[in-house]
């Protein structure tokens, strides 16, 4: 359940994220998930890949710095009240969250969660019968 | 002078038998050649009095300049020390024509750092009504320097523009002000920055310098007719040197310049390298002065940058990027003269060491270097994160600084 998502730390410079999203899609690499943390000076760019491995390669080769952070991403009916029941069972379990990105379509909405614990976020949202995304799944393009 | 730091200090004792010296080798000022050079970081490894030729309770002052963490350069004065330093900045104010009607206001720092208080007693000395306002509060400056009638500024040159600037800010006009002459130092400053500061203050400006090893300011000093600066020969011997081979050059020639205290108790120097470059000049001044002069020094033989009167080395910054990344990882210095202020950005490339998946990491990270370099150096220096490879590369030693302030004359 655990995915591995890749951060990169890009200087706010037009053209940096382009070199990003262009290397993966040369090297056939997907992007399922993405989204940037952003300060004045620089951003971080969090992406879920259907192949870290290859994307992680790609990235160095053209100088980027990066790191691989777990995370979780959660399925959850496109519903109001939905994310806050998943949220208030983190909270319940003493879950800190570091930050989450979403969206939803159709009858579904996903969240990926950055946790303080990502094994004990799984245990209590599983006992909850919510449903987590494998991450086989966002692998597959 | 010799033959007291040879029995006095250990340091120099080894040095010159190491080289089979003796003080009665050293019987006029032309031996000096044959005596070994002292470096800033001789000073380092004997932190804090090892070069100290009295016993500390003959020392009533004690200066300091930023070091590395914990290794400062720190100087001592005996009281006759004090009496030949306010002797050589009263002279200096002197030679820019200040005399006892005048009112001097000193906007140089007061502390550790030589500027305030060698200007103070150099003033009080010349008999002049001082006004230690130290550095910083420009508004206050300029009220002050309105509504006292200061004659007589001292600061660095940075600061005098910065000082015109605001001026205009406040809708004062320069006619407003009494201000008729300017000692300015601590800092290399060019002849375009002196045109400026002359016209904007409606001033003369002259450089005095001076390093607080040697003694503080007033070591040289130009005179109204801003023709080099001229020394005080009679305390500091001057040479100028190759900085690659060490050999004496000929008279005229451009080099390192090199002082030896005559007169100095707690802190002697012997042949110390100030890494400024410059030349000398023998003939008499228009101003009716005999002694040597000296040029305006605009550049240095190694990498120190002066910032706003702060020395700073890339190497102390590179001893806390080391200590916070346990790595040191690229960076470098970008120096830029913003408002007529110096100002440091310091460039690091996040690098597998340095890079988080959480931003606040990196700001909080960020914020930890500023805070270490800012009580290490005493300076704010803007902590700047950039991709990696970004920062060029240089075969061989890598390019620390990038100077964009462009100090030519």
């Amino acid at each position: 359940m655990i995915i591995q998502q890749l951060s990169v730390f890009l200087e706010n410079r037009s053209g940096r994220l382009t070199e990003v999203t262009g290397a993966l899609g040369d090297a056939g690499v997907n992007i399922s998930a993405l989204s940037i943390a952003e300060t004045s000076d620089f951003g971080i760019l969090r992406m879920v890949v259907s192949d870290v491995c290859k994307a992680q390669e790609e990235l160095r080769a053209r100088g980027f710095s990066l790191s691989v952070t777990e995370v979780i991403c959660l399925s959850v009916p496109n519903q109001p009240g939905a994310v806050n029941r998943a949220l208030r069972i983190l909270s319940q379990a003493n879950i800190s969250i570091e930050y989450m990105y979403a969206f939803a379509v159709g009858s579904d909405a996903f969240v990926m969660i950055r946790t303080n614990d990502i094994e004990q976020s799984i245990s209590v949202l599983m006992e909850n019968r919510l449903t987590l995304v494998p991450a086989s799944q966002l692998r597959e393009c | 002078m010799v033959e007291r730091v040879y029995h006095n200090v250990q340091f120099y004792r080894d040095k010159m038998q190491r080289l089979g010296l003796t003080p009665e080798d050293i019987q006029s000022i032309d031996d000096l050649e044959k005596l070994p050079f002292t470096t800033k970081d001789d000073l380092r490894e004997t932190y804090p009095f090892g070069l100290f030729a009295v016993p500390l309770d003959q020392i009533v002052r004690l200066h300091a300049s930023s070091g590395t963490t914990g290794r400062a350069t720190v100087v001592g004065y005996t009281r006759r020390d004090i009496q030949v330093w306010s002797e050589v900045v009263a002279r200096s104010l002197a030679s820019a024509g200040t005399t006892s009607r005048d009112m001097v206001q000193v906007a140089y720092g007061y502390g550790l750092f030589t500027g305030g208080l060698g200007l103070h007693y150099g003033a009080e000395k010349v008999g002049a009504a001082v006004i230690p306002i130290s550095g910083g509060n420009t508004r206050r400056q300029i009220q002050l320097m309105r509504d006292f009638g200061t004659t007589v500024l001292a600061c660095t040159p940075s600061y005098a523009l910065y000082l015109a600037e605001t001026l205009q800010d406040m809708g004062i006009h320069r006619d407003e002000l009494k201000i008729r002459v300017g000692l300015f130092g601590a800092e290399p400053w060019t002849e375009g920055m002196r045109r400026e500061i002359e016209e904007r203050l409606g001033i003369k400006a002259l450089d005095i310098y001076g390093l607080s090893e040697v003694i503080g300011p007033g070591v040289a000093c130009e005179c109204l007719e801003r023709q080099g600066l001229h020394i005080q020969e009679d305390h500091f011997v001057a040479e100028v040197v190759d900085s690659t081979s060490l050999k004496v050059l000929p008279e005229g020639s451009s080099g390192e310049l090199v002082f030896t205290t005559i007169t100095k108790e707690g802190l002697p120097l012997i042949r110390y390298r100030t890494r400024d470059l410059t030349r000398l000049e023998r003939s008499p001044c228009a101003c009716g002065r005999t002694s040597a002069r000296m040029m305006k020094c605009l550049a240095r033989s190694d990498d120190m940058l002066i910032i706003r009167g702060v020395n700073v080395f890339p190497s102390q910054v590179e001893s806390v990027l080391l200590e916070i990344a346990g790595v040191a990882p690229h960076y470098v210095l970008v120096v830029d003269r913003e408002h007529n202020l110096d100002h440091l950005t310091l460039m690091v490339e996040v690098d597998e060491h340095v890079i988080s998946d959480n931003v606040g990491q990196l700001e909080s990270w960020t914020a930890k270097v500023h805070h270490a370099l800012e009580s290490t150096l005493g300076i704010s220096i803007t902590v700047k994160l950039v991709e990696p490879k970004t920062i060029e590369r240089s075969e061989g030693k890598a390019k620390r600084v990038i100077d964009k302030r462009k100090l030519q004359a």
